[in-house]
């Protein structure tokens, strides 16, 4: 049986993400002054251009600093499971284009370390009632996925 | 130009009083702020009040006179009270008012703050999937900050217990009760590295000042605190600031704390090392050992050494949050700034008790930071 999946939001990331075509982020860059914005973003907040055009950020960078969440943040605008577990966030830096916030699959702060090498992924962040998974966009560390 | 110079504080104590409206609560702070300074509330020629949870501040005037005074409401996230301050002195400087108020009042309900991230122009996603808060970014700055410049845990701890420790000799504070750095380093961690005890949390409270000419503080006082600089910046691009999905990579951009304290030093003509007392915002113990170098007090790395000497205490060299800070104290938004002016005005009249510092100190400081990125910093001297 499959598991109904839908994004937590359309133009975030790419959907649906396959083995052949992995999840990339969806940023914009700016045509006048090529300044790279995540979210994508109408406006420039470095030379106010209107212009801009789409780009798929790398699925690769390094983790810049996390930190964990202990405690159920407050709902609205948290809609995750009722019953809580902790989770991690961090920002990778994804080199040449900007620094993205994003959850952490590795759950275990003692098993992050800055620097290390992390890769995108989607994972369902809560399930609704009539069972469709929702996705978001995670990184999770590379090198286990080599060793 | 006419300087301002503060001639009374008020402050109502930061806590929590079931029943009691923050307006109650403000006019309280009012009438102590004049009582300090000696004057009336129809002699109050104008004024700024800021608050988070009041729409309408200004209805103040409801339970103090209807004088018709210029009260104008203001709201600047934390850095509110710093806004409220700097109007405040700026109708005097400019010579549009003799005697002026500044008045910050708040009434948080229990529990972290939880909005609509459409109301910081983030998109739902961001609070739906739980990244729409503020201790994240504590949390990861700090994480990054011990990791670059060799700050320990215990030094988080050390921090804590200073604040804590110096709430309990304050009778206004929130948090009296004492912890040792193992009792706070035994605290549930909420936030990697941040832990229970190393958190301030929102609540209720409110403050005032009176504000006069420098050249009629004569008539009112005999020990007027001067108000030496205001400064208030928003964050640059490129600098890592609280609710950011993602910033550019790139140099590294200052946070508006150094731009707003570099501001202020320049305008007050007054350099870091003349401070002898300073009220940074201590939203976590992270915070004030950041602030600690964001405000030029010492150099980024240094805080490590500094707190185990006991350099940050009341009998230290350079004390920090004296009165407790945002730990001991809580944090009801547009008070917040209020709470640490009226601090330091006592530590510069050499009236602060059991919390005085030593010698006679002549210049204080004080330093907000919040979403989504705005830094208020004021100079205070005698
Ligand atoms: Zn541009």
């Amino acid at each position: 049986m499959t598991t109904a999946q839908r994004p937590v939001a359309e133009g975030l990331f790419t959907w649906p993400a396959t083995e052949s075509a992995p999840p990339r982020l969806i940023a914009s860059e700016c045509a006048d002054c090529g300044l790279v914005s995540f979210p994508s973003a109408a406006d420039c907040v470095r030379c106010a251009s209107r212009e801009s055009k789409e780009r798929l950020l790398s699925d690769r960078g390094t983790l810049w600093t996390y930190t964990t969440q202990g405690f159920r943040p407050p709902s609205p605008p948290y809609d995750g499971p009722a019953a809580f577990e902790p989770y991690t966030v961090g920002y990778v830096e994804l080199p040449g284009e900007l620094l993205v916030e994003a959850r952490l699959t590795e759950p275990d702060p003692d098993r992050l370390r800055i620097g290390q090498d992390m890769r995108l992924t989607l994972v369902p962040y809560t399930v609704q009632d009539d069972g469709t998974e929702v996705m978001t966009f995670a990184f999770a560390p590379a090198e286990e996925e080599t060793s | 130009m006419t300087e301002a110079v503060i001639i009374g504080v008020g402050l109502h104590p930061f806590g929590r009083f079931a029943g009691k409206p923050a307006l109650d609560m403000g006019a309280d702070a009012v009438r102590l702020a004049l009582a300090d300074a000696g004057v009336t509330w129809p002699q109050i020629q104008g004024g700024y009040v800021g608050s988070y949870e009041v729409a309408n501040p200004d209805a103040i005037v409801g339970r103090l006179g209807l004088t018709g005074v210029p009260l104008r409401g203001v709201f600047n996230g934390c850095a509110t009270a710093g806004t409220a301050v700097a109007l405040a002195a700026r109708a005097i400087e400019t010579g549009e008012h003799d005697l002026t108020v500044a008045i910050g009042m708040d009434k948080h309900p229990r529990g972290a703050f939880a909005a609509d991230p459409s109301v910081a122009g983030i998109p739902a996603w961001y609070g739906q999937t739980g990244m729409f808060l503020t201790t994240h970014f504590f949390g990861m700055k700090i994480n990054r900050y011990m990791h670059d410049h060799g700050i320990s845990h215990e030094t988080l701890a050390r921090v804590a217990s200073k604040n804590f420790g110096n709430a309990a000799g304050n009778d206004k504070a929130w948090r009296r009760t004492p912890l040792t750095p193992e009792e706070i380093l035994a605290s549930p961690v909420l936030n990697h590295p941040l832990r229970q005890f190393m958190y301030c949390g929102p609540n209720e409270g409110a403050a005032a000042l009176v504000l006069c000419r420098a050249d009629q503080a004569h008539k009112y006082t005999s020990t007027p605190v001067r108000v030496r600089a205001t400064a208030l910046r928003s964050r640059r691009l490129g600098a890592f600031e609280v609710q950011s999905p993602s910033f550019p990579v790139g140099e590294l951009v200052e946070s508006p704390t150094v731009d707003a304290s570099r501001a202020a030093y320049e305008l007050a003509g007054i350099g870091p090392e003349d401070v002898d007392v300073a009220q940074l915002q201590d939203t976590d113990a992270g915070s004030e050992v950041i602030h600690m170098a964001e405000n030029g007090l010492c150099k980024d790395g240094e805080q490590e050494r500094l707190i185990a000497e006991g350099a940050t205490t009341i009998g230290g060299r350079l004390p920090v949050n004296t009165d407790g800070g945002l730990l001991g104290n809580g944090e009801p938004i547009g008070a917040s700034g209020l709470r640490q002016i009226h601090e330091i005005v006592l530590q510069l009249r050499g009236t602060a008790g059991n919390r005085q510092i030593s010698g006679t100190p002549r210049v204080g400081y004080t330093h907000l930071y919040g979403a989504p990125g705005v830094s208020a910093v004021t100079i205070l001297s005698t």
